[in-house]
């Protein structure tokens, strides 16, 4: 329920100018309009938000502040300060990260009758994965083709992809689902099977499918609930710090950090699999983010100081409707489901001002506008301000019921702070939501470290750019498959030499010959919202 | 942050925070840098289950911390681990019957009938319904009854029959998403058709062109209603 009077008289308009609004056709944007805008108001192309690495594999490029500070940080451990030749876990595999993509792989893995470890930093299941809600995509649908998939992606992500790695996402795409239906993952369905789907931001066809509103926190739980029964081991509450490299510079291995003790472990293996996530709560330009409490880029960070290549660190993505109010939930994911069943965004006099389904950044860059060039937002108590999401629109489209059924989680995350969306719309701006960029790995999963395999939301390039709804929650399942799978048969043929920090001292020396003074330890494991008390 | 502070007592000790924070935030203010009992902030993942009482009220509440704002002289102590009994088995070779349940989780059957399972989940889910679905081996129903279950086992530390709901929950829907509910027909089709090649050379033809092409086919693609 909402009490601020500049907001009532607001909504007031949205409501005069719902039934029009619901029936219109808003046109879409041509490419120039497109690229005019993006440049103008998308965060990624504000330069004083970016600076050049100085150090590392990718040095000369640029990349967000908070990053390239983390990049160029300084280890949390010291080359010889520990005994590597007894090591507390000798495996086939690490898996570092315990999300869709770390979990995936962790099932594949063991399926091979590798032996299989995975460290994660929170619990299992604490990821990015458990938190998507709008669906996964897949090319199943009679009028649909992984050509058709792949090219809606291909120019959404401004055909930037690697081609080989979004040929994997789209072709492997409905075996994807098979395998997660053939587990046990519930998709909205027809009474005969047929898949209910929807549109999202920048497809050409309905092929985007569903869980309710639960897509993630439904494939997460079953893909968890799996590795346990398939007797993976998991260490929780344990962050990965440094990767351990073996005499001939391969990856073999990671140094262990309990969280809550502080005391280091020694992981040795054959292969190692990042599946970190993102890094969303690194807040980049001061954004609040809709990601897990974990996505710190911890991933990113280790493999960077051990050599691997970084492959567009400097493109986020922005998810054009994160909750602007209440306070409580400043940042939240409003699924963009919300738009594909039929809502769409109004400003303060209630004028629609876009195409409901352009893609994530552009959709995003034209809220901004709405907000800072056209003055068209509306102010919430705490001083920020948003653009509404008429979300009563959805039941004059789809008849009364209609958001109970199909997006219940949203239903429940605004009713406990009294706002009925089926009655009343909400407000929204852009949040903080994905990292586009990651690390560069080929169609193996592997990086350019030999034995170091990639999979999840720290792999850079398979949506080029910007990445469309679904396609994550899909890479999570393809790659985290592949990866688990190539780095365990891999694991046969590996024999693994003298455990190494060496590379930990050398990045240190390149600090200092940069010219790097920061004491910024990294990786940074958990962002600090405590009380900045004197 | 509103101006406005009220005390709270987090693990019996008194703070003052602003009164429209979380409890989640709340315990950030005071000082805490939390490493158990928080997860994706946002009301999915269970990782915040939370115990609180209002001083002067005999009652103890659950919720998630996340979720929940604090109020005057609220008692609170978060509970970052839930031991809950999952019994491993094999999706493949199990059988979508009653006979299952028995077998894996007997205890449900010593269901008191006590509701405390019900009023304790912070979702507002109707647990001991699901529970009497899953005892019916009515898979389908608790599969829809629980469906929006975060796991977060609040339910299951009230519970005098030892059940552990989420996990019980967790099979039904598990068995309902892969035996009971209809094949889609066409994704079946698809995968098959993607083995036997039959969409190889459009997307050969397509990842081959110049880019320039490739952005006007983009650009004029038509978008499906």
């Amino acid at each position: 329920m909402y009490t601020d009077e500049n907001m009532l008289a607001s909504i007031e308009k949205v409501e005069a100018a719902r039934q029009n609004n619901a029936v219109l056709e808003p046109k879409r944007m041509d490419a120039d309009e497109k690229d005019t805008l993006l440049q103008t108001f998308h965060p990624d192309y504000i330069q004083n938000q970016f600076a050049k690495l100085e150090i590392g594999p990718n040095k000369g490029e640029k990349a967000p502040l908070e990053l390239v500070d983390l990049l160029q940080g300084k280890s949390r451990v010291k080359e010889n300060q520990f005994n590597l030749d007894n090591p507390d876990y000798d495996v086939d595999v690490l898996i570092i990260g315990g999300g869709g993509a770390g979990t995936a792989a962790a099932i594949e893995a063991i399926g091979t009758g590798a032996k299989v470890l995975v460290a994660t930093k929170l619990r299992m299941g604490d990821a990015n994965t458990m938190m998507a809600e709008g669906g996964i995509q897949a090319a199943d649908g009679p009028n649909d083709s992984p050509a058709i998939h792949y090219l809606d992606a291909y120019g959404g992500g401004h055909f930037a992809a690697k081609p080989e790695l979004l040929y994997k996402l789209v072709t492997e795409a409905p075996e994807a689902i098979q395998w997660l239906n053939g587990l046990g993952v519930e998709f909205d369905k027809r009474a005969d099977g047929t898949m209910v789907t929807t549109h999202g931001g920048g497809t050409s066809r309905k092929r985007m499918h569903a869980a309710k509103d639960y897509s993630g926190a439904e494939i997460m739980r079953t893909l968890r609930d799996e590795a346990i029964n398939r007797g993976v081991t998991i260490v929780d509450f344990t962050a990965a710090i440094e990767l351990l490299l073996d005499n001939e510079g391969k990856a073999a291995g990671a140094v262990l950090l309990n969280m809550e003790t502080g005391e280091h472990l020694i992981a040795k293996s054959k292969t190692v699999i990042i599946a970190t996530g993102g890094a969303g709560r690194l807040h980049y330009q001061g954004f609040p983010t809709s990601n897990h409490y974990g996505a710190t880029a911890d991933g990113l960070i280790i493999a960077y100081r051990a050599g691997a290549k970084l492959l567009y660190q400097d493109t986020l993505q922005y998810h054009p409707t994160g909750a602007a109010f209440p306070e409580q939930i400043f940042g939240a994911l409003v699924t963009e489901k919300v738009r594909s069943l039929g809502a769409k965004l109004v400003n303060k006099d209630g004028v629609v001002f876009m195409h409901p389904l352009e893609t994530r950044d552009v959709t995003a860059a034209s809220v901004i506008r709405e907000c800072k060039e056209r003055k068209m937002g509306i102010e919430t108590p705490s001083g920020g301000q948003g653009v509404w999401l008429d979300t009563p629109m959805i039941e004059l489209k789809g008849g009364e019921g209609t958001i109970e059924r199909r997006i219940p989680a949203m239903l429940r995350m605004f009713s406990k702070y009294d706002i009925d969306i089926r009655k009343e719309p909400i407000l929204v701006y852009p949040t903080l939501h994905y990292q586009n960029g990651g690390i560069d790995i080929n169609a193996d999963c592997m990086s350019n470290i030999e034995n170091l395999y990639v999979a999840g939301e720290a792999v850079g390039g398979i949506h080029g750019r910007n990445r469309l709804m679904g396609n994550s929650l899909l890479d999570t399942v393809v790659f985290g498959r592949d990866a688990g799978r190539n780095a365990a048969l891999h694991a046969k043929d590996v024999k693994v030499g003298k455990l190494s920090l060496h590379h930990i001292t050398k990045f240190e020396e390149e600090r200092t010959k940069a010219g790097i003074t920061s004491e910024t330890l990294s990786p940074k494991l958990l962002p600090s919202y405590t009380h900045k008390k004197k | 942050m509103s101006d406005k502070m009220i005390d709270v007592f987090f693990f019996g000790k008194k703070y003052k925070v602003p009164e429209n924070l979380t409890i989640m935030t709340a315990l950030e203010y005071a000082g805490y840098q939390l490493v158990r009992g928080v997860g994706c902030r946002n009301g999915f993942c269970g990782a915040c289950a939370t115990i609180y009482r209002i001083k002067g009220d005999t009652e103890l509440k659950t919720c998630l911390a996340c979720q929940t704002k604090v109020e005057k002289d609220m008692y609170v102590a978060t509970l970052p681990f839930f031991p809950l009994v999952k019994q491993p088995y094999d999706i493949e070779k199990i059988t979508p019957s009653q006979a299952i349940m028995m077998q894996l989780y007997p205890e449900i059957y010593s269901c008191v009938g006590c509701n405390a399972c019900t009023k304790a989940c912070p979702q507002g889910l109707n647990v001991m319904q699901y529970i009497a679905y899953a005892q019916r081996g009515e898979f389908d129903k608790c599969a829809a009854e629980s469906f929006d279950c975060v796991m977060c086992g609040i339910c299951s530390s009230r519970c005098p029959a030892g059940i552990s709901h989420p996990q019980v929950a967790l099979l039904a829907r598990r068995i309902n998403g892969k035996y009971l509910t209809p094949k889609s027909k066409d994704l079946e089709n698809r995968v098959q058709e993607i083995k036997d090649g039959k969409f190889e050379d459009f997307i050969q033809v397509l990842m081959n062109k110049p880019l320039d092409e490739i952005k006007k086919l983009y650009e004029t693609r038509d978008i499906e209603k």
